[in-house]
């Protein structure tokens, strides 16, 4: 217990400014951070509850999801959760080509969450199939399948990413 | 050594004749045989080298040969050779006699087989589908044949998976999945239970399944690195290292120390930071969130470090046929060194952290054992195969660049979920030294230009270990470059059957951390 203690002051607040090449970053994660808590505060009574699915990824977007909740980035503190169950879900967050097998487990896992509701893509698999395009086994992209809003486009896509684009949609219908 | 011995011993002690017997590779050996023998070869080797089946598999011949070649490899840790035995099936009802009763790691191949080729394994009384659901795909149809078309094909009728059934008073089933509670790839899981301990667990993957190996097919060998990558996103390096093994071996193209040395420090950063994100995820699933995050800043730290050496935070895009594409100059090898301190010392304290914890060390001591003779029995590989006291790795077997450096086998022996964390705990401070001594052998900053390459009509086995056991990709070349068969095995495709046999015994809550403690992937399983 002592040890923890004393591991959780020398490290103290973790939560930073991420330096991410590549990507034209409007302000910090602090700021974009911060407007989305706001916005989500006020269109979401408070937060927005997102479900994942894999539909047949290489498990990299999910590593990268699961990296947007970690002390670096803390998506949480913005007011955004993953939850368990569709059921406690406002949106879906959808990776992977859809394979025949999870075309169903896709639709189930939709038609279990209570409206209003709305569909995310995370990474290149899920826009249109990424490189498994045309294969035996892919069912088709998942906006043919579902009312997709809003495609977060990488492979994967990082943690800021996500957040970012998340607040970019938001913002349009402020 | 001579692998020569075990030719002879083989011509006298199996009553079989080899057809013919060629030393494709200095460390592939193929042995091909008649149909009748096939069986007998097989169970020879396997007794002889102690070796699980680490590939079986066919390939579709019909077009130049009228045949179908069936391929099942061993590996030999005496004579640091891949054995494997090849026969020849006729096209017009192709069968093979099952070896899965004796070498039960055989057992999944041969299903897969049935599966994608329609070869039918007379004797294995198992041939439910893995990848191929019942419920959406149609009997009769096998996709990897060449004259598969896609487009032929008949709605599926609605059949049910046959699940192993256990049945007595107050037995009951709990099924859970493909979509799980966490952010976290598909699988099928059901648990008979009786009271709390689990008495069965039947895996049922294949969720993932997207036809990799058929998309390879056609493709430009050149061109087909970045699907490799794709394949499984956590070992995006170890998988594209495989496949650029194999190629090279078909080009003979020798890659550059240089190279090899910068493939070690990216095959070990992908090692360190998969176990970071595991050690983390074994605490949280004991509910010990405190070093789970701490885990996470760890994994956070190194992959932001793999960004800045080279631009990919899953180490894509790095390698090449020939070699990598990025260099590191001497600010890079800094930046490594002074970040690795960092990350050492967070890592000590994680460490710390866990080993002081009494009641954290209690949930995870005897919980899950994988007994050394069932993951021997199984064919476990990898991490799982070390933690359960089987000295099984990759790259002592078959050193390469790991013969230059000095390079210690982590290893456990009780096979429960503290082995598991204690191999990785290990081994990340292993890769850590592993990773300093392939930096200062690191020569100039100068890059090597990758020269013009070819290959030629052949095939050729990549290995390489990655963080979670042996990836192995088998490809096949036609006279115009374009690859004609991909097969690819991940450790994960051996090790799943350990997972189901771990929690046997084991109460539902633990079932999380046994799971966290193997991490096996879906995508690689499922391909």
């Amino acid at each position: 217990m002592l040890n923890i203690l004393k591991n959780s002051l020398k490290k103290g607040l973790l939560t930073r400014p991420v330096e991410v090449k590549g990507v034209a970053i409007p302000g910090d994660l602090e700021a974009i951070g911060r407007e989305l808590k706001a916005i989500i505060y006020q269109r979401f009574k408070r937060s927005l509850h997102l479900r994942e699915v894999d539909t047949g990824s290489c498990s990299a977007c999910e590593s990268e999801i699961i990296a947007a909740s970690n002390p670096i980035y803390d998506i949480q503190r913005f007011g955004i959760d993953f939850v368990a169950s569709p059921r406690h879900a406002d949106a879906l967050l959808v990776t992977g080509p859809v394979s025949k097998n999870m075309f169903i487990a896709l639709k189930k896992t939709y038609e279990a969450m209570p409206g209003p509701k709305f569909v995310i893509t995370v990474g290149e698999c899920a826009f249109d199939g990424g490189v498994f395009k045309g294969s035996y086994y892919v069912q088709g992209a998942v906006k043919d399948i579902l009312p997709v809003v809003l495609h977060i486009p990488g492979c994967p896509p990082t943690p800021f990413a996500i957040i970012h684009s998340i607040l970019v949609f938001l913002k349009k219908f402020k | 050594m001579d692998y020569q011995r075990i030719i002879e011993d083989l011509r006298k002690d199996v009553a079989a004749h080899p057809i013919s017997v060629n030393l494709v590779y200095p460390d592939e050996v193929y042995v091909g045989i008649h149909q009748a023998d096939f069986n007998k070869m097989c169970l020879w080797l396997y007794k002889r080298l102690r070796s699980p089946v680490m590939m079986f598999f066919a390939v579709d011949e019909r077009k130049t040969a009228q045949v179908f070649v069936l391929y099942c490899a061993f590996m030999s840790v005496e004579f640091q050779k891949w054995f494997f035995v090849h026969v020849q099936l006729l096209q017009e009802s192709p069968f093979f006699n099952s070896i899965s009763k004796e070498v039960h790691s055989a057992h999944l191949f041969e299903r897969e087989i049935k599966e994608m080729f329609g070869i039918e394994p007379l004797g294995n009384s198992d041939t439910r589908r893995l990848n191929l659901h019942d419920e959406v795909w149609p009997e009769g149809f096998y996709p990897l044949r060449k004259d598969f078309n896609n487009l032929l094909q008949p709605a599926a009728e609605k059949k049910e998976y046959n699940f192993k059934r256990v049945e007595g008073e107050g037995v009951f089933e709990i099924p859970v999945g493909p979509v799980h509670a966490g952010i976290i790839g598909p699988g099928h899981f059901r648990f008979s239970v009786a009271g709390e301990p689990i008495i069965n667990l039947e895996i049922r993957l294949g969720w993932t399944h997207r036809g990799v190996e058929k998309i390879f097919e056609g493709r430009d060998i050149f061109k087909a690195v970045g699907l490799s990558e794709r394949v499984c996103g956590d070992a995006a390096f170890a998988h594209s290292l495989a496949f650029c093994q194999a190629a090279e071996k078909l080009g003979n193209i020798r890659v550059p120390e240089e190279h090899l040395c910068l493939r070690g420090i990216f095959l070990e950063l992908e090692r360190m930071y998969n176990h970071a994100a595991d050690i983390g995820g074994i605490a949280i699933d004991a509910g010990f969130s405190y070093p789970g995050m701490y885990a996470s800043v760890i994994k956070e730290k190194i992959l932001q470090l793999n960004a800045g050496l080279t631009g990919s935070r899953y180490l894509k895009g790095v390698n090449a046929i020939g070699g990598v594409t990025k260099e590191l100059d001497s600010g890079s090898r800094d930046k490594l060194l002074i970040t690795f301190e960092s990350v050492r010392e967070d890592f000590v304290n994680l460490k710390e952290m866990l080993y002081s914890s009494v009641s954290f060390m209690d949930r995870v001591d005897d919980t899950g054992v994988l007994r050394k003779k069932t993951a021997e029995d199984l064919g476990v590989v990898g991490l799982a195969a070390r933690a359960s006291g089987i000295s099984l790795d990759l790259r002592k077997i078959f050193p390469g660049i790991y013969g230059k450096v000095n390079f210690k086998l982590v290893k456990q022996e009780k096979g429960d979920v503290l082995a598991r964390l204690t191999v990785r705990i290990e081994e990340f401070m292993e890769s850590i030294e592993l990773i300093k001594q392939f930096v200062s052998k690191l020569q100039s900053s100068k890059a090597q230009a990758l020269s013009k390459m070819q290959v030629k009509e052949g095939f050729a086995l990549g290995y390489v270990e990655g963080w979670r056991g042996p990836v192995l990709y088998w490809l096949k070349i036609d006279k115009s470059g374009l690859i004609e068969r991909c097969k690819i095995v991940d450790a994960s495709f051996h090790n799943w059957r350990g997972l189901s046999y771990a929690v046997l015994g084991n109460i539902i809550p633990d079932f999380p951390l046994c799971n966290k403690s193997f991490d096996l992937s879906y995508a690689g399983n499922d391909l």
